[in-house]
């Protein structure tokens, strides 16, 4: 409940604070900034989770992941919309040569898209029935941190010590994750065996 | 009104707003107790008035230290639909006050705008100081309501206060060595926080420099503005003297400067030294060569109304000055010289 709260109310805040001017005379780019950033952060906290329950021994806490991974989809859809919409105005002509030219746009997107996907395959139903592919799939949020990271540091224009700090931030969580990505890696291979 | 703007450089008699005409209509409207969206676009009643943002905002106005100036009335320019004052004053790119839009709004009041001394020297046969406030009073100030363009993909419409900086420059006697002129911004981390740690001021050389080639810099479009809308500047748009150059993308519009060179050899600019292969010496608006990271063929228009009211428009080549300026830059390749 806290949880969902907690990334909630900043929408809400939202807002409160575009007309209040708290974002600038000009919100839009502020906007878009902040609801990035804000899926970053929600992406790391998702791969905080499994680190945190084995320091603290104490696993409920694993029930936070899946409401943190989807509200970090939330977060990017609206960052994707809010630039789609606000920033190209859906000039679609131009929003498909600036998808497909910009690097960071297009890793932007990718990222977006197997967060759609994960999102879509997180039914704990649908968790079942994959099995070993659910794992397989899901394990990319390993790569889409870094992407995501990418992304940010491709996208600023000349302040990138707060992208590197995000970057140093996700290899630790990676680097604090070595077996379960070791354990990813081999249901890949076993995939890619079967195929 | 901001249809104008779409038409591109063909704007349209009755899309006139003045200055004053703009400071009373929003007395009128305030008298009136309505929002200015909701007169400017009947349509947007409603909701969306909440999100206007056309408003001043009250520590705004307890921070105001400008000063009212007088000048001549533009009558050319005034076809085009303005930016709201408050949208251009706290949508800023000044990277010596935080790199975030809203951090120069936030921080440059710490800036102290008095007394300022402007030094032109090198390739003159008088050089000088100038005491910039008196100077201002002494100078018959012009409005130029010029387009606005940066680098960035967005677009405001600014009625400028200023000087011709050629008829400026022209008082100190360039010499026949002078090709070019460079400019620099105040330095002094103690007033700029963004000098003081690479962190705020996101990792820039200070001081901030920038420059023109000669012919440039003496084309009547190119100003020293010390106000707009009206009055003096506020410190986050560069007072209390900038340079402003319509055709040109917003980054070679240096604030709050302090020197002036005239020089024989091209100098270095900020932005070039920081990322040569986004950001050439020459930053002509040109909607056919893209930014490496993005396209300029279009920009959003920051206009009068709500946020969510999204003006995509064509950008226009050397920002719609192209018929007074193309003419500087024949024969040269613009996707070399960008």
């Amino acid at each position: 409940m806290l949880l969902h709260l907690a990334a909630f109310l900043p929408l809400v805040w939202l807002v409160y604070a575009i007309p209040a001017g708290e974002l600038g005379g000009d919100p839009v780019k502020e906007l878009i900034h902040f609801l990035g950033l804000g899926a970053l952060r929600l992406l790391l906290l998702t791969l905080l989770v499994s680190p945190l329950r084995a320091l603290s021994a104490y696993s409920p806490l694993i029930k936070l992941r899946r409401p943190l991974g989807l509200w970090c989809f939330a977060w990017a859809s609206l960052h994707f919309f809010a630039w789609l919409y606000l920033e190209l105005g859906f000039d679609w002509p131009l929003i498909a040569s600036e998808l497909l030219t910009r690097s960071y746009a297009l890793i932007g997107l990718f990222v977006w898209l197997i967060l759609s996907l994960l999102a879509l395959t997180s039914v704990p139903l649908l968790q079942r029935k994959m099995g070993l592919r659910w794992r397989a799939l899901h394990g990319s949020i390993y790569i889409l941190v870094l992407l995501a990271c990418l992304h940010f540091y491709l996208s600023v224009k000349s302040d990138v010590v707060e992208p590197l700090l995000y970057f140093v931030a996700a290899v630790v969580l990676l680097a604090l994750r070595r077996r379960s990505i070791k354990s990813w890696l081999k249901s890949l291979s076993v995939l890619w065996s079967r195929a | 009104m901001s249809k104008a703007c779409l038409s591109g450089g063909k704007l349209r008699e009755g899309d006139v707003t003045p200055e004053s005409l703009y400071v009373n209509r929003r007395s009128l409207i305030k008298a009136l107790g309505l929002g200015s969206a909701s007169v400017a676009a009947p349509a947007q009643a409603g909701l969306l008035d909440f999100w206007a943002g056309d408003s001043d905002n009250q520590n705004d106005r307890n921070r105001d230290q400008r000063k009212p100036l007088s000048y001549q009335v533009d009558n050319n320019a005034a076809k085009l639909s303005l930016t709201p004052y408050q949208k251009a004053s706290s949508y800023n790119n000044f990277y010596e006050f935080g790199t975030s839009k809203t951090a120069p709004a936030e921080n440059a009041h710490s800036l102290k705008l008095e007394p300022w001394t402007l030094t032109v020297e090198g390739e003159v046969n008088k050089p000088g100081k100038v005491d910039v406030w008196q100077w201002m009073n002494q100078q018959k100030l012009e409005e130029r309501i010029y387009r606005m363009r940066c680098v960035e993909a967005w677009s405001m419409v600014i009625p400028w206060l200023g000087f011709e900086l050629g008829k400026f420059l022209k008082q100190f006697e360039p010499t026949s060595n002078a090709k070019f002129v460079a400019f620099e911004t105040l330095y002094d981390p103690e007033q700029m926080p963004g000098q003081k740690s690479r962190l705020v001021g996101g990792g820039i050389d200070y001081p901030y420099v920038e420059g023109l080639r000669i012919d440039e810099a003496m084309h009547p479009l190119s100003i020293l503005a010390v106000g707009m809308y009206g009055k003096t500047l506020p410190p986050q748009n560069g007072a209390p003297l900038r340079l402003v150059v319509p055709w040109k993308y917003g980054f070679k519009g240096i604030k709050s400067i302090v020197k002036i060179r005239l020089l024989e050899k091209m100098p270095a600019t900020t932005w070039n030294l920081l990322a040569p292969n986004e950001y050439g010496f020459y930053a002509n608006v040109n909607p056919e060569h893209d930014h490496p990271r993005w396209s300029q063929a279009s920009e959003r228009f920051i206009g009068p109304g709500s946020a969510l009211k999204v003006v995509r428009q064509k950008t226009l080549m050397f920002n719609g000055y192209a018929d007074e300026v193309a003419s500087l830059y024949r024969g040269m390749d613009l996707h070399k010289f960008y």
